[in-house]
């Protein structure tokens, strides 16, 4: 047994009972981040003397009784998306590479003033646009699972360096799926909060209507953990509730008896479902019956047309949020003689295919005489989903559903085919056009031995329930397993 | 809805971006077809529909103004590709 196999809750609970120094913990991580990092590629950048600093004043205050953080000591990793002082910074893209920026994000320096050690920044498709990694401007991380294949995205490499315990918990972000989806495919639980629970300042910015911070980890009961840290107004940023947020763990391990669990048919009808997440998921709707929850089938009958309302809702916001790369104040910049030229240059080199494809796409759809057929009307077809959810909470308390549509896809499998990857996201985009909180734990595996995931999706600023239906299943059915790697 | 190539450089000269011509001929075949696909709501009639630009309605409000201090002018140009003294330098504008 090494430290990195404790679970985050597991770590800190040691740390407390002085079982274990934070010193320690970040050097088990470093070491394992050495020893297969090489192979699964999940961090773009490692900050040994950062994290082991930050450990080293964890084990000062706890050895000194100073006030401690309720994680403090438990290193982690973020998303390369996040600001980080004095850290570079890319989003995954050319554009902003050698880019150091001199602010923390809140959610970060809420991490920091809790006491986590922060071990670096993991890999992500560019600007958080994609569901495999492929689309990094570096190189595509593997899945821990079987390395021929994607760990999903956007945030990737968060995920594949929690299934593969180079990390304790880290930090994506989801503005289509992007932490659900490869938390199922990495056989992790990740949550993505309601739209306005966790800041977004200084988190690079991709469609602020529907962009949300929220946390990897094991199990439900680390990710409550850590959504207990995040949560909560931050002045920087106005869309952020002012709603106080309760302590999800307080409430975790309540039973799920009488809780109203709803089966949309459209989710479970799909074509092209993969039959054994099929079969897994049915087996979990069984084990919350068993369990004393009630399921309730229902019908969000808009559901097929999400896919095409957020492929015009997120580019659009995109095209106006990225429009700030333009080589005058940070990354890249192309030398040309005028301005527009070294603009066009810029962007032309420092973008990727897809980055640019959403950009052409987005500006498409608020341009002049289109704005009214495309962007206006699919911010229409944006109400009548959530509209959809607005019903069906009379009715239920959660939304259960497979997480994607099947299990981890080989790497290269579908990057020439930008519609066949949008496909992925067919479970997950309704829940950000509705700003509600969604969760993605393992609920079994294919027999390819991938991981399996199940989505859970609750009210507006309803994160307590996810977690404890999530948490009830868990406890039930434990699906937290450590990834084969060739080692023992 | 078939994009021609003419509205790709359009779009592409709005957006700041100098495409190549080979990645003309992919992005018209290639936005042309995800167009298509967003056909679909045209099924719906919204003509009776508010729209939906955020859909969380209880967040927001707004601070007070009140001056803070900022970055300092080192901090802010840190990353800065080219300046002049405490300010970005960009090509030359006006001939």
């Amino acid at each position: 047994m090494e430290l990195t196999d404790l679970t985050l809750l597991e770590l800190s609970r040691k740390l407390a009972a002085r079982e274990a120094s934070s010193v320690e913990a970040v050097r088990g991580s470093l070491a394992r981040i050495e020893r297969l990092d090489a192979r699964v590629k999940a961090f773009l950048l490692v900050d040994e003397v950062g994290a082991l600093a930050a450990a080293n004043a964890s084990d000062a205050r706890r050895k000194a009784g100073a006030p401690l953080g309720p994680l403090d000591g438990v290193p982690v990793a973020l998303k390369d998306l996040f600001c980080t002082a004095g850290l570079a910074t890319t989003a995954g893209s050319r554009i902003l590479e050698g880019f150091v920026p001199p602010f923390d994000a809140t959610a970060v320096r809420l991490l920091r003033e809790a006491g986590l050690p922060i071990l670096g920044k993991t890999n992500m498709d560019e600007f958080a646009m994609g569901s495999s990694t492929e689309n990094s401007g570096f190189f595509p991380s593997r899945n821990p699972w079987d390395l021929s294949r994607s760990p999903g995205g956007s945030s990737g490499g968060s995920a594949a360096a929690v299934a593969a315990r180079m990390a304790f918990g880290a930090l994506g972000t989801d503005t289509g799926g992007s932490i659900r989806q490869p938390a199922a495919l990495t056989g992790t639980v990740g949550l993505k909060p309601t739209y306005g629970r966790v800041s977004r300042y200084g988190v690079v910015a991709f469609a602020s209507s529907l962009d949300q911070v929220g946390p990897f980890a094991r199990t439900v009961s680390d990710v409550a953990a850590l959504l207990r840290i995040l949560a909560g107004h931050d002045p920087c940023d106005s869309t952020s509730s002012t709603r106080p947020a309760p302590d999800y763990l307080a409430s975790v391990e309540q039973d799920v008896k009488g809780l109203r669990l709803g089966m949309p048919r459209e989710y479970f009808e799909l074509e092209g479902l993969d039959a054994e997440v099929r079969a897994a998921v049915d087996g979990a709707c069984r084990a919350f019956e068993t369990l004393g929850a009630k399921l309730v089938p229902l019908s969000l009958p808009h559901t097929k047309y999400a896919l095409a309302t957020y492929y015009l809702v997120a580019p659009a916001e995109a095209s106006s949020n990225l429009a700030r790369y333009d080589g005058v104040r940070y990354g890249l910049r192309v030398p040309a003689r005028g301005l527009r030229e070294m603009y066009a240059q810029t962007r032309d080199r420092g973008f990727g295919p897809e980055v640019k494809r959403r950009i052409l796409l987005g500006t498409y759809a608020l341009s002049a005489g289109y704005y009214d057929a495309y962007y206006l009307k699919a911010q229409k077809v944006r109400t009548l989903i959530r509209r959809d959810f607005d019903a069906a909470w009379d009715k239920v308390d959660v939304i259960v559903s497979p997480t994607s549509p099947a299990p981890a896809f080989r790497l290269g499998e579908k990057v020439d085919d930008p519609l066949a990857m949008y496909a992925n996201d067919v479970f997950t985009l309704p829940c950000n056009l509705a700003g509600l909180p969604g969760m993605s734990l393992p609920c079994g595996f294919a027999r390819s031995g991938l991981p399996i995931g199940l989505q859970i999706l609750g009210k507006h600023f309803d994160e307590a329930t996810v977690l404890r239906v999530g948490r009830a299943f868990e406890r039930a059915h434990d699906f937290v397993r450590a990834p084969p790697l060739g080692e023992a | 809805m078939k994009l021609s190539r003419e509205q790709v450089r359009h779009v592409a000269t709005l957006a700041h971006l100098a495409l190549t011509e080979e990645e003309e001929v992919k992005v018209q075949q290639q936005l042309s077809a995800i167009l298509e696909a967003m056909e679909t709501l045209r099924e719906l009639d919204t003509a009776e529909v508010e729209p939906t630009s955020h859909a969380v309605s209880d967040v927001g409000g707004w601070r007070d103004d009140v001056a803070k201090p900022s970055l300092p002018p080192e901090k802010a140009l840190q990353n800065a590709p080219a300046r002049v003294g405490t300010s970005f330098a960009v090509p030359r504008i006006l001939e």
